[in-house]
């Protein structure tokens, strides 16, 4: 074992892990360790652009920018962190054009700007341009040219180092922390994956950015990689995930295959049609049509094809139209998508529209945070020490449903305050001591995963996991559809407790990382469903087909999941379920997912119904 | 007469239906802790269907016959550049690669790419390469005073320099190179390909000190034009260009 210390450590090389160090490595000695080469994460698959009310093409400001974030995630947006996110906007695509990101450019030599779903002018006015971009790979040039500045800067990586553990002073999944006690942070533990070492990091600030957790679903536009690490370490370590039933399915996804057409398909023009050739979503939205906001377009798709208006052999996708649009266009603003297209399904996009399907993309939810980036473990004390940034996160500026391009400007904005916050902290904190042992839990979980006699494969507990959630927890749910999965989600931590690996040897041993990968998966999905089985209504991402309306009376509130031992009562706790509807509890001797409540933060607007 | 008919109907897929086939990869393994010193090759065959990828051929063989078999991969859609080897001999992005455009009649040979250290089976170490890419001062260099908005670019000046911010450093091209193969000092085309994309940025000011550090005996001049790095490049870039207009950089100074 190794132990290194620094004063700042951030989790995970993305697009905000990266822009939070270039704030803390000036200021202070800084480390980040992440599971893949910075250049490999899953910021790079961001396609289509970054919102900011530049106004270089039309007249635009920041507070349309707020009121269309508020309005896109069905009013459970917290509003003081939606108006700094797009006030700081601006700033945010400055300073990354200033890193010298290549941004499309206008005729004047400006940053050019397109639309975007659900971003209106003067409050739904009609689309407004306001979506900064590079080509298609707007997410890649922002992961490259935050990289490059770390180059630049000598950022110190720890590469393909997995974190497995975050080490606090307290021990809050007790639940015997009062509130108002300081907690601090101490650490994280990692496995190095070239030796199968493992590294003690002391610091006095960590940042948490380690990204979403798209592969609890089988048809999902994420990365391998995305499992959700970030959110499940900090969650088994007793601190609460918020609003993680709340998860997006991205309209486009290539059909059957769930990689990501980027929305600006749409925004240059696209069209969805049925099996009919019709341009359906003129039916769901009637003012701004293909470009209403996600969970609106993937819920419309969905209904086409159960209303058996799905085109192909299996009436099982509908079709994006690119047909109309000139190729010269299509070539110069969507290269890399309509290649997709081509490799994959072997589509000419130029003369064929696109079979697409909606995919899981993005978790709303995440580790709560303020607008400083500090991680809360109840509805107001923080972690001392502690910042999560991006989609690991929950601020919340994405409430129930993001808008496209979101978490792009998500992670430069909150991603920067966090490396500041930490940094600064770092500046005048005392060292805390590290707990006795520190490594301990994650060295016993990987002999003990290591050495188990043979048993069950961990691709098949992964697979039926991946399936029951794209069975019963997708688009359309029901509370059916959510019992069933949580039993087979249950039922899938009781075999995967059983499971073993081949790979015993300590070399690159991704047979073992995919183990422990698997572990956090498995509980990060209990919380998904648990939390959607709790929310008897339907908003933004989340549909329930047996509560199909709105309830703020019932549920305008953030959902916490705490894990605690069954019948804990935690701050704010969420009302009891009506007879019936009771959540299952889990088997003897597990925690359970106990679930709490925070108030969402509301400024200027009130709620609406929301039409588009 | 009735069981030859029914045969018949099974046997022609239903409409819809994706037609799977067998497919086998012969991989070039190396796992000292288990096997020796020495690489070794290993064949398995398993059922792929119609838009199925190396990769899902590999994590085929992984999850559910051998999981010590250890490669890269992450998006698994040719943009993060984790999952670049040697298939049937020349460099690709696994996860671009479809199984039946590489003719499954054949056993399709697997090796990590060459020219740099294998840890373990299809894995590579890729420090030696990152070094080169971080000797090119691949950031943009400017001096004065920031402006207070946006730097000027013009469409045009904004193409110019296009094709090389498409890179994702995957290392096809560098570990393609035949002059990469023999002197692992080289820069190799993806260090230079990044050096290019700032050269022919209107808003850069660290040209000639780029030009400078690839003027060196391990440059570009030792390129020597095969275009296997071209061929190589998942993001068609043209690499070859690139390094050509970059020696032209280097003689006339305009950039």
């Amino acid at each position: 074992m190794q132990t290194h210390q620094f004063d700042v450590v951030i989790v995970g090389a993305g697009g905000a892990g990266m822009r939070a160090a270039l704030e803390s490595s000036g200021r202070t000695r800084t480390a980040v360790i992440s599971k893949l080469y910075p250049t490999r994460s899953h910021t790079g698959a961001a396609q289509g652009g970054m919102c900011a009310a530049l106004g270089n093409v039309e007249d635009d400001n920041p507070e349309w920018h707020t009121f269309d974030t508020v309005k896109g995630g069905d009013y459970l947006v917290d509003q003081d962190a939606a108006t700094i996110m797009a006030n700081e906007a601006i700033d945010a695509v400055l300073d990354l054009e200033r890193m010298g990101l290549p941004f499309n450019r206008t005729p004047e030599g400006r940053i050019d700007q397109r639309r975007f779903g659900g971003h209106t002018r003067n409050h739904g006015e009609a689309a407004v341009r306001r979506a900064c971009y590079a080509a298609d790979r707007t997410g890649h040039m922002i992961l490259q040219t935050l990289y490059q500045q770390c180059v630049k800067q000598e950022v110190a990586f720890f590469n393909e180092f997995y974190c497995l553990d975050l080490l606090l002073d307290h021990d809050l999944s007790s639940g015997e922390v009062s509130d108002g006690q300081e907690v601090r942070v101490a650490g994280v533990v990692a496995y190095e994956l070239a030796t199968g070492e493992i590294h003690v990091f002391r610091a006095k600030s960590v940042v948490l950015a380690t990204g979403g957790a798209g592969k609890i679903y089988k048809t999902t536009s994420n990365a391998h990689t995305l499992t959700g690490d970030g959110m499940a370490i900090a969650y088994r370590r007793g601190l609460p995930l918020e609003d993680m039933e709340f998860f997006q399915f991205h309209p486009t996804g290539l059909a059957g295959l769930g990689i990501l057409l980027s929305e600006a398909a749409r925004g240059e023009g696209g069209i969805l049609r049925n099996a009919d050739g019709e341009r359906f979503m003129e039916r769901y939205a009637p003012t701004i049509k293909d470009l209403a906001p996600r969970d609106i377009v993937a819920r419309s798709m969905a209904n086409e094809v159960r209303e058996g208006r799905g085109a192909g052999p299996n009436k099982d996708y509908v079709l994006l139209d690119l047909t109309h649009l000139d190729p010269a266009h299509i070539d110069a603003k969507l290269p890399d998508i309509t290649e997709f297209a081509r490799t994959y399904l072997g589509i000419e996009p130029y003369t064929e529209p696109v079979p697409v399907y909606p995919t899981a993309h993005y978790a709303m939810g995440g580790v709560p945070t303020n607008v400083e980036g500090e991680v809360l473990r109840n509805t107001t004390d923080v972690v001392r020490g502690l910042y999560a940034a991006g989609e690991v996160a929950c601020v919340s500026v994405h409430g129930s449903n993001r808008l496209g391009t979101n978490s792009l400007l998500d992670i430069n904005v909150f991603g920067k305050r966090a490396g500041i916050s930490a940094a600064e902290f770092a500046a005048t904190a005392p060292w805390v001591d590290l707990p006795e042992n520190p490594s301990s839990l994650v060295v016993d979980e990987l002999e003990e995963m290591r050495a188990r006699p043979q048993g069950e494969r961990i691709s098949d507990i992964r697979r039926e996991l991946q399936q029951t959630m794209d069975t019963n927890a997708q688009v359309f749910r029901t509370a059916e559809s959510l019992t069933t999965c949580l039993a087979d989600v249950r039922a899938l931590r009781e075999r995967y407790s059983r499971a073993s690996v081949q790979d015993k040897g300590r070399a690159f041993n991704t047979d073992l990382l995919e183990a422990l990968e698997l572990g956090f998966l498995i509980d990060i999905a209990e919380v998904v469903v648990v939390g959607a089985l709790n929310r008897r209504e339907s908003r933004g991402g989340h549909f329930r087909e047996d509560y199909p309306n709105r309830d703020d009376a019932g549920f305008m509130e953030h959902t916490m999941a705490y894990r605690r031992p069954a019948g804990t009562v935690v701050d704010s706790p969420a009302a009891p379920a009506p007879a019936g509807e009771e959540i299952p509890d889990p088997a003897p001797g597990e925690l359970a997912v106990v679930l709490g409540t925070k108030p969402v933060v509301t400024t200027v607007y009130q709620p609406m119904e929301r039409k588009y | 007469m009735t069981a030859v008919a029914e045969r018949s109907a099974a046997a022609e897929p239903k409409a819809g239906e994706i037609p799977s086939f067998d497919v086998t990869l012969k991989i070039r393994r190396y796992t000292p802790e288990t096997h020796g010193d020495e690489p070794y090759w290993e064949e398995h065959t398993v059922t792929a269907h119609g838009t199925d990828r190396l990769l899902d051929a590999l994590h085929k063989i992984k999850w559910e016959i051998d999981g010590s078999l250890t490669f890269r991969r992450s998006c698994a859609h040719g943009v993060c550049g984790s999952d670049a080897m040697r298939i049937n001999g020349r460099n690709r992005l696994a996860c671009k690669a479809l199984l039946k455009d590489l003719n499954p009649d054949k056993p399709i040979t697997v090796e990590p790419i060459k020219g740099l250290p294998v840890i373990k089976d299809l894995v590579v170490d890729m420090e030696p390469f990152f070094a080169s890419y971080r000797e090119i001062m691949p950031f943009l260099i400017t001096s004065g005073t920031e402006p207070s908005r946006e730097r000027i670019q013009s469409p045009e000046q904004r193409a110019r320099f296009d094709d090389t911010t498409k890179c994702i450093l995957c290392a096809a091209c560098t570990s393609s190179c035949p002059v990469f193969w023999t002197d692992g000092q080289y820069f190799g085309p993806a260090a230079i390909v990044n050096a290019h994309r700032f050269i022919f940025d209107s808003r850069d000011e660290g040209g000639a000190a780029r030009l400078e550090i690839l003027n060196d005996k391990e440059g570009v001049w030792r390129c020597r034009t095969t275009f296997n790095c071209t061929e190589a490049c998942p993001r068609g870039i043209e690499v070859t260009k690139a390094i050509q207009e970059v020696k032209r950089a280097m003689i006339t100074r305009a950039f």
